[in-house]
């Protein structure tokens, strides 16, 4: 299919015949029976490393199987928090260049992702998070990366809402404010990847759930069993977030990850009220208000390991206790829905990004709390991975390796909690 | 909030445990026999299974001790505690759920 191009021509031009004549934005296409390369998982990760497959590589008969509908999982299911000023080295590199991909993203992909780079504000409440966060200021105007440290009478400034009284539990002792960091909109970044990538022709397969992988003799991998039929491939990209250990064990090959629930919520949409984003790791929630003016809320991971995309009501409690003593002008606000995904969290709080020890398996995994932000340059690296059989040397240290060679991103260290 | 059958206490609610990762996992006895791989497959290897699942749990806010459990975590819902020591229950014995709902 040959892409429709948007554009404010195009849409007045379809305005006058009552917008009858847009096209589907991908094919449904039928599984072939073999492809050069597989995607397993049709989130914004997947998808978009179909894409830059296609549009870098030139690998364009590839296919991307999702085993519900696109976007439907944690793409569909985040915060849509979007920021780079991570401690580590490694870090910043790989989230630097995914927003540095943001920033374009809607050009590139002639579809509007409503990337909002209206600031992400991380509040401190203890001497050592002012310790910490002026640390991570540092670090991360050493490696380029935008990141300031707000008293709280300028973080009051930048969000008005923000309560900064000395009366509360937690009082606000500062915070680090990355003024390139922001939002963007969830289902918009799957369906624009999706539409670019079978532009080129690549087949987005719904509705197929991979049921196996089949490796040769020389235990490189040859096929997929799907709920559709096999699949012959030499090359299979799994992207399949919080179920990674499931589709791994397939091959064989285990992972250093386990799949807990994270939740969030909206409240009912409200006019303009909040003009950025505000995350408190130490009291547990993050803040922004989406363009339809619902309050984006997020919480911590449940306690324990689960495939149930539910968690429990006391999390989300607890995470309202501590948005209604920064933000009191909320606390009359009725929450709408609350929901849960299933994120898989490493050791170190880092992603893998890597080869696998089985030759033709390569992994995207271990995003925890904090995927969404890197979904254009996890995809990019990824894509790179597959297709050069190599890393890229921004994804060079996300190996799973790293867990044998004590190589660690400790940014589970450096943040302490979800990120 | 799930309830939880602790087996020094019985029934309490979620918030009185604190999770503890899966289960049954020994720390080896001779650690400098260990290559790396092995100290790795020990520190962060779990098997994350979709499914019946050991788990430990600790019941912090009441006896303190830990405990081991059952769990599908396809539906959270527990097939049975067991005390720390005593050998994980076979599946097939456990086809009527025992205790506790979520």
């Amino acid at each position: 299919m040959s892409l429709q191009r948007f554009s404010a021509l195009a849409l007045i031009r379809r305005a006058v015949n009552r917008h009858e004549s847009w096209q589907p934005q991908w094919r449904k296409a039928e599984p072939k029976p073999a492809y050069d390369a597989v995607i397993v998982g049709g989130g914004g990760h997947g998808l978009g490393a179909a894409y830059y497959l296609a549009r870098e590589h030139g690998l364009t008969n590839i296919a991307v199987l999702e085993k519900g509908w696109i976007g439907g999982g944690n793409t569909g299911r985040n915060t849509t928090i979007i920021r780079s000023n991570y401690l580590f080295n490694e870090s910043a590199a790989l989230y630097d260049h995914s927003v540095k991909l943001w920033e374009s993203l809607s050009q590139v992909l002639n579809y509007n992702v409503m990337f909002s780079p209206r600031g992400v504000m991380m509040l401190a409440h203890t001497v050592h998070d002012v310790q910490v966060f002026k640390r991570h200021v540092h670090a991360n105007r050493c490696n380029g990366v935008d990141n300031e440290w707000l008293e709280p009478e300028q973080a009051k400034a930048f969000c008005p809402p923000l309560n900064i009284g000395k009366d509360i539990r937690y009082p606000v002792m500062g915070a680090a404010l990355q003024r390139r960091g922001g939002t963007a909109r969830h289902d918009a970044v799957a369906w624009g990847y999706a539409r670019a990538a079978d532009a080129l022709g690549v087949d987005i397969i719904e509705n197929c759930e991979v049921l196996g992988i089949r490796r040769d003799a020389t235990g490189a991998v040859e096929a997929l069993d799907t709920s559709r039929g096999p699949i012959r491939t030499r090359k299979i990209g799994v992207s399949a977030a919080g179920h990674t250990s499931v589709v791994m064990a397939m091959a064989g090959v285990r992972v250093p990850l386990e799949s807990y629930p994270l939740q969030a919520l909206v409240s009912e949409p409200v006019k303009p009220a909040f003009p950025c984003v505000v995350m408190s790791n130490t009291i547990h929630a993050y803040i922004s208000q989406s363009d339809k003016g619902e309050l984006v809320i997020g919480a911590g991971t449940d306690a324990y390991t689960s495939y149930t995309q539910r968690g429990a009501l006391h999390i989300n409690t607890h995470t309202l206790d501590a948005i209604c003593e920064l933000f009191p002008n909320f606390r009359r606000m009725r929450m709408l829905r609350n929901w849960g995904g299933i994120v898989d969290v490493t050791p170190d709080r880092s992603p893998i990004i890597a080869k696998t020890p089985v030759p033709g398996l390569y992994v995207n995994c271990g995003w925890g709390t904090g995927g969404f932000k890197a979904t254009p340059g996890a995809a990019h690296v990824f894509a790179w991975t597959i297709a050069k059989d190599e890393p890229h040397p921004i994804n060079a240290p996300f190996t799973i390796e790293r867990f044998r060679d004590g190589h660690l991103i400790d940014e589970a260290a450096a943040a302490a909690v979800a990120h | 909030m799930l309830v939880i059958v602790c087996p020094y206490c019985g029934k309490r609610p979620e918030i009185e445990f604190s999770y503890g990762g899966q289960a049954h996992i020994a720390r080896p006895s001779q650690p400098v026999d260990l290559d790396d791989q092995a100290w790795a497959e020990f520190l962060y290897m779990r098997s994350n299974t979709k499914g019946l699942y050991a788990e430990r749990w600790r019941h912090s806010h009441g006896c303190g001790r830990f405990f081991n459990a059952l769990r599908d975590t396809t539906t959270d819902h527990f097939t049975a505690t067991y005390k720390t020591g005593e050998p994980q229950p076979e599946a097939a014995a456990l086809r009527v759920p025992a205790t506790v709902t979520p």
